[in-house]
């Protein structure tokens, strides 16, 4: 990689160690994926918050990293564990939220916004067309890639953290526009079109696409089925973007066979205890039609909905909070269905979800049984 | 032979060389150096204070933290030989400044446990 002068002497350790950690971390990642220099980022999102994905040693890594380093852009977060407003209603031990707590503290001391959100794209207002950025949580990246008219690789704890503390980015993959030009198809066949369709549309892509893939025989996407999408790519493969319509090359078609092969994979139970709606976080479009549809219902299990802070006065003042409590919702910030330590397998067998990438990290991650099925199915089956 | 440099940096020592590839999150205790998984062909040794070859690393992004523990510990490897740079091994060894090179197939397999070795992860040679 061709390094500046000021990169050069960063990376030597001239302006102190935490800077040289995050430019050998830019030039490592550069060198091991066909960089030739490093861009300017105008904002990086991180993901390695929630302590159930980092551990101790990550813990411990950002401790010492905070103790000088600070952050040199726009920095977000991807949501940590659970709520501290509401975590003593749930049976957390007390460890697991002091090695949240710290992790916290870490972030916040090195700068970094507290959004605590997976959809970084629907709580901040988006740079302008073709700025480039870096997003460590998939579906976020994929959003961005593909709706947001920005550009990011699909990034790695490291090289996000690395891009928050120096504003830089290795220049590669799909920074690249010739990358960024999809060499594959995916005709979508499937005449049923909620979310859940579409979340399998995007874990069936995820898995057969390159960088990045083009899907045929899409028109109009609501935001539920958007984020569905996006979220479903974001798991299931290295895919960080798409584009609508036929594209050059391969064609391959999603059809009723392949849905139900990727349906049987995920949905590993025919019912649940526990309903969690929110991987991708709700926003507040998502979260008043909710409300919209709970009217006059109420669950009859219990149902965690995960948000954003960031939209909890709106939709106070708005009565959407009120409605969904009164139908038994409990409406949790700061976190997510994935890798929650509140959704805990010694208390529930089974968790019914609407979410692809939820159900795959419950299963995986959480070790529960899945029972997934669309909003419409779960208000059907689950509320009365 | 010549080295493409991934993480900079110079090291001394003899070689532990691995038929295996590594995954740092599951198969290395962090805090005593010692390669835990049972199936891996270095099991039950000592991955500290020599120069670490292997493939290429697997499994968990996270395991990258794993290598800043031993790092931490002091049971690091001085510094690593892979024939691929993966992510996890790349930024693991970027954020534990731990010396990280790749060679081509050829010169890999010339890599013999116990000899010793000075390895020049900026001008990219192994002598």
């Amino acid at each position: 990689m061709e390094l500046t002068k000021e990169e050069e002497e960063a990376l030597d350790g001239k302006q102190g160690e935490s800077l040289a950690l995050a430019y050998r971390t830019l030039v490592a990642i550069g060198e091991a994926s066909g960089a030739d220099r490093l861009i300017p980022i105008e904002w990086a999102h991180l993901s390695g918050v929630n302590y159930n994905t980092i551990g101790d040693a990550g813990k411990e890594f950002l401790s010492h990293l905070s103790q000088d380093a600070k952050f040199k852009v726009k920095t977000t977060v991807n949501p940590m564990g659970f709520d501290f407003d509401s975590v003593s209603q749930y049976n957390l031990d007390d460890k697991f939220i002091e090695n949240q707590s710290s992790i916290k503290n870490s972030y916040e001391k090195m700068g970094v916004i507290p959004s605590y959100s997976c959809i970084p794209y629907e709580i901040f207002d988006i740079p302008k067309q073709g700025t480039h950025v870096s997003f460590a949580e998939s579906n976020a990246a994929i959003y961005a890639n593909s709706f947001a008219g920005l550009k990011t690789n699909k990034e790695g704890a490291f090289s996000a953290l690395a891009s928050a503390l120096t504003g830089k980015s290795p220049c590669s993959d799909l920074r690249d526009d010739d990358i960024r030009k999809p060499n594959l198809t995916i005709r979508m066949k499937v005449e049923s079109k909620d979310e859940l369709t579409y979340g399998m549309l995007g874990y069936f892509a995820g898995k057969v696409a390159g960088s990045s893939v083009a899907i045929s025989g899409v028109s109009e996407l609501d935001r539920r089925s958007c984020k569905s999408l996006c979220a479903g790519m974001g798991t299931s493969g290295a895919c960080g973007m798409f584009t609508f319509g036929e594209g050059e090359g391969e064609k391959i078609d999603f059809d009723k066979n392949e849905l139900q092969k990727i349906h049987d994979e995920l949905n590993t139970s025919e019912s649940g205890d526990l309903i969690t709606l929110g991987s991708p976080q709700l926003g507040l479009e998502e979260i008043g039609d909710l409300a919209l549809m709970l009217k006059g219902r109420s669950f009859q299990k219990r149902c965690m909905i995960f948000c954003p802070r960031a939209i909890k006065d709106q939709i106070t003042n708005l009565g959407y909070t009120r409605e969904l409590e009164r139908a038994g919702g409990e409406i949790l910030y700061d976190c997510c269905t994935c890798l929650s330590p509140l959704v805990d397998n010694k208390q529930v067998d089974s968790v019914i979800t609407n979410s692809v990438k939820g159900a795959y990290y419950l299963k995986t991650s959480n070790n529960v049984d899945v029972n997934l099925k669309s909003l419409k199915k779960i208000i059907e089956e689950e509320t009365r | 032979m010549n080295v493409k440099v991934i993480v900079r940096g110079k090291a001394t020592g003899s070689l532990l060389v691995a038929k295996n590839p590594i995954n740092f999150l599951g198969g290395i205790d962090k805090k005593t150096g010692i390669v835990h998984d049972k199936k891996h062909d270095l099991f039950g040794k000592y991955i500290g204070e020599k120069i670490l070859a292997f493939p290429f690393g697997v499994g968990s992004s996270v395991g990258a933290y794993t290598l800043y523990s031993l790092k931490y510990n002091n049971c690091a490897p001085l510094a690593i030989i892979c024939l691929k740079a993966d992510l996890t091994t790349a930024s693991g060894c970027a954020i534990s400044n731990i010396p990280l090179v790749v060679t081509n197939k050829n010169d890999f397999d010339l890599l013999h446990e116990n000899k010793q070795i000075t390895l020049d992860a900026v001008s990219g040679t192994i002598s």
